[in-house]
């Protein structure tokens, strides 16, 4: 080989040599099926078992009618606050990993990625056991409430009414709780690989300066942290449009998001089309957000 | 790469989770299947190799009900699981990955007969056809049994805590139209279940409903959706007994089972009648051993097969004979056989592909509003 590889212009070979497994890989297990996907959202339904491929728009006029826009947005909305949530909370974690001593630094990135060791759904059911009506977020609760009606006993006052189990699952609140802590790892670790990179006399400059703490973190770390928030917002945002689970067990009667409609469609409806269709809005509405960032981190380098 | 390593390790666990680790990754039943030793496997008499691919619930089987059928028969039975008729209709839907036997409901029953989905099944080899009770014999959603044999049969009703409710809740009333029981009430998320339920409360058949109606129902079923604690994905005996609501929309043999560790649950099936289900032992098209299948499915007809099953798995029985073995505590039992007045005002339903997609958009507003 001559020369280092860095420009596919002039190294075809090698690079074609190492691309061609993955790109092969991506066409038979990715493109492919979505393909079929796509086609089926211009068919419909021509028995149990047939989907008619005719090219109709009807699936996707369906799709955009108010009822299934509104729940677009609701799942925007839902996604969006648990993005925030987990931005105001794994900021300061991804600080804290930055700045502390070395040698607790692989432990303390080990303890944000030890979720991922468990699986979602029983993950999900710890949390139920935690947060049900007799689940030990309540008996914490309760514990304290009676300490408390004890206290006034003592001091000779009336004791306080009897606990009521707060109501903690089955709710939309429940469902962004669990969202966050499925999703905060996602957040952390991109701001963290940002936030590492920085170059940390930047920070005692701006302090030097006589900007305040508060100041400094503003004006200095955020703007230098930004790729890693771009990063982290993406994708957050994205596989939390998308959650099912969580809304399916932990909401209440008006939690469900839009990914619940999606796999009704494809398994109580038996209406493949119509699933397809939404999958293919929700895909779409994706690919213009990514769009939007690339475009935006393309002026970014250009002023630069 | 050998799958026959992973598949027939015998006793070897570690080597099952192996094989079991590798279906998760994707690979299809038929590779592992192809897979396997055509060479050494013995031939049985009917001239098919000895094993058979079984496709059923969790918890859908006796305990030793395999074992038992590879001493007698000495057919090794691959049991692979689904949680959902969505889920086993999804899989077949694109042809048979090489199943022999599978376990459908009622309404997929005549949903797959519908698609060409089902082998027709031949009597002769079946011999114990004979132990179902008579009213299973002849079932409308499969005249005559050309398709399945009956496996268990449910009835949905009200499962409640008996120190939590005023007097017996049974009316679907309290369910559907009333807020006495606000915030302790879980009820299904399968829509076409609820509205044909609805159905029933309106006195009307739970396969004679109209849009009309479902515009109806829908406008009852928002009404009522402050009072909704949780539409539960079939899991409402857990939300039952761990205490999460009082009153819950699920199926008398679920609640049978934590009714035996719990005395303060009790189950009622509403007096204005409600729904049926079956699941049933059926054959795809395409099965590699129709033989076996038949012979599996003859024997879990038996009356021995059918007692251990049921003692396990405590649901009502279809099988006569099996039932009769019974001890008098399960035979007796009103949730798990309920009075013959009460199940002549339940209907089973029908497949019906045009009207389920309605259900579920009506059901979809109902959530959403």
């Amino acid at each position: 080989m001559s020369g280092p590889l860095q420009d596919w212009k002039s190294q075809r070979k090698p690079f074609a040599a190492v691309a061609s497994a993955p790109v092969f890989w991506l066409a038979l297990f990715f493109i492919a099926p979505m393909a079929i996907v796509w086609l089926y959202s211009f068919g419909q339904n021509a028995g149990p078992a047939d989907i008619d491929i005719s090219g109709t728009l009807d699936n996707y006029k369906r799709a955009t009618e108010w009822l299934y826009l509104s729940i677009f947005l609701k799942s925007l909305a839902v996604a969006a606050l648990t993005t925030l949530i987990c931005l105001i909370i794994g900021f300061p974690v991804a600080m804290a990993i930055t700045f502390a001593a070395p040698k607790w630094r692989p432990w303390l990135l080990l303890g944000i990625m030890l979720p991922f060791w468990t699986n979602l759904l029983i993950r999900t059911y710890a949390l139920m056991a935690l947060m049900g009506t007799n689940g030990y977020m309540n008996k914490g609760l309760g514990g304290l409430w009676e300490g408390a009606s004890w206290l006034r006993t003592l001091v000779g006052m009336q004791p306080l009414e009897a606990w009521t189990p707060v109501q903690l699952l089955y709710n939309n609140f429940a469902v962004v709780l669990g969202l966050v802590y499925v999703h905060l790892p996602f957040m952390v670790l991109p701001l963290y690989s940002a936030l590492d990179r920085l170059d940390k006399s930047l920070i005692e400059a701006s302090l030097d300066l006589g900007a305040g703490h508060f100041k400094t973190f503003m004006q200095v770390v955020v703007p230098l942290a930004a790729p890693g928030i771009v990063a982290g917002v993406m994708i957050t945002l994205i596989p939390a449009l998308g959650a099912y689970l969580t809304p399916d067990l932990m909401g209440g009667t008006d939690s469900q998001m839009i990914a619940n409609v999606i796999e009704r469609q494809f398994k109580r409806a038996n209406d493949w089309p119509f699933g397809a269709a939404l999958s293919f809005l929700l895909i779409y509405a994706m690919f213009i957000l990514i769009a939007l960032q690339s475009m935006r981190s393309n002026k970014v380098k250009e002023l630069r | 790469m050998d799958f026959k390593t992973f598949l027939h390790a015998g006793s070897n666990r570690r080597a099952m989770l192996k094989g079991m680790g590798v279906a998760a990754v994707g690979f299809s039943l038929t590779g592992a299947l192809a897979g396997c030793g055509e060479k050494e496997a013995a031939k049985l008499a009917n001239g098919e190799e000895a094993k058979l691919n079984f496709y059923n619930w969790d918890t859908y089987i006796g305990e030793t009900t395999l074992e038992d059928y590879k001493d007698k028969a000495g057919v090794d039975v691959n049991m692979t699981l689904f949680a959902s008729n969505d889920e086993l209709f999804a899989k077949l839907r694109a042809g048979n990955p090489g199943y022999d036997v599978i376990v459908p409901s009622n309404d997929f029953v005549e949903r797959m007969a519908a698609a060409d989905m089902l082998v027709e099944l031949d009597k002769a080899q079946v011999p114990n056809f004979k132990n179902v009770a008579p009213d299973y014999q002849d079932v409308p959603y499969d005249p005559a049994r050309k398709y399945s044999m009956p496996y268990t049969w449910l009835a949905l009703g009200i499962g409640y805590r008996k120190s939590k409710v005023k007097s017996v809740p049974d009316s679907w009333k309290v369910l559907f139209d009333s807020d006495a029981y606000k915030g302790r009430i879980a009820v299904l998320s399968e829509a076409g279940d609820m509205f044909r339920l609805y159905g029933k409360y309106m006195g009307k058949s739970v396969n004679g409903l109209t849009d009309a109606d479902i515009k109806m129902i829908e406008a009852m079923m928002i009404k009522q959706k402050p009072n909704i604690k949780s539409f539960h994905e079939d899991n409402g005996q857990d939300l039952l007994l761990k205490g999460e609501v009082d009153l819950v929309l699920e199926y008398n043999g679920d609640i049978a089972q934590i009714m035996a560790e719990d005395s303060d649950i009790g189950f009622v099936i509403p007096k204005e009648g409600s729904q049926l289900n079956s699941d049933n032992l059926c054959i795809p098209k395409g099965a590699p051993h129709p033989k076996n299948a038949h012979a599996f499915i003859n024997y879990l007809l038996d009356a021995e097969a059918g007692k251990k099953i049921t003692e396990t798995i405590l649901y009502p029985t279809p099988n006569d004979a099996a039932k009769a073995l019974m001890p008098d505590d399960y035979k007796n039992n009103q949730v798990i056989f309920p009075p013959a007045a009460v199940l002549a005002k339940c209907e089973y339903a029908k497949f019906n592909p045009e009207l389920q997609p309605k259900y579920e958009e009506a059901f979809t507003r109902v959530r959403a509003a």
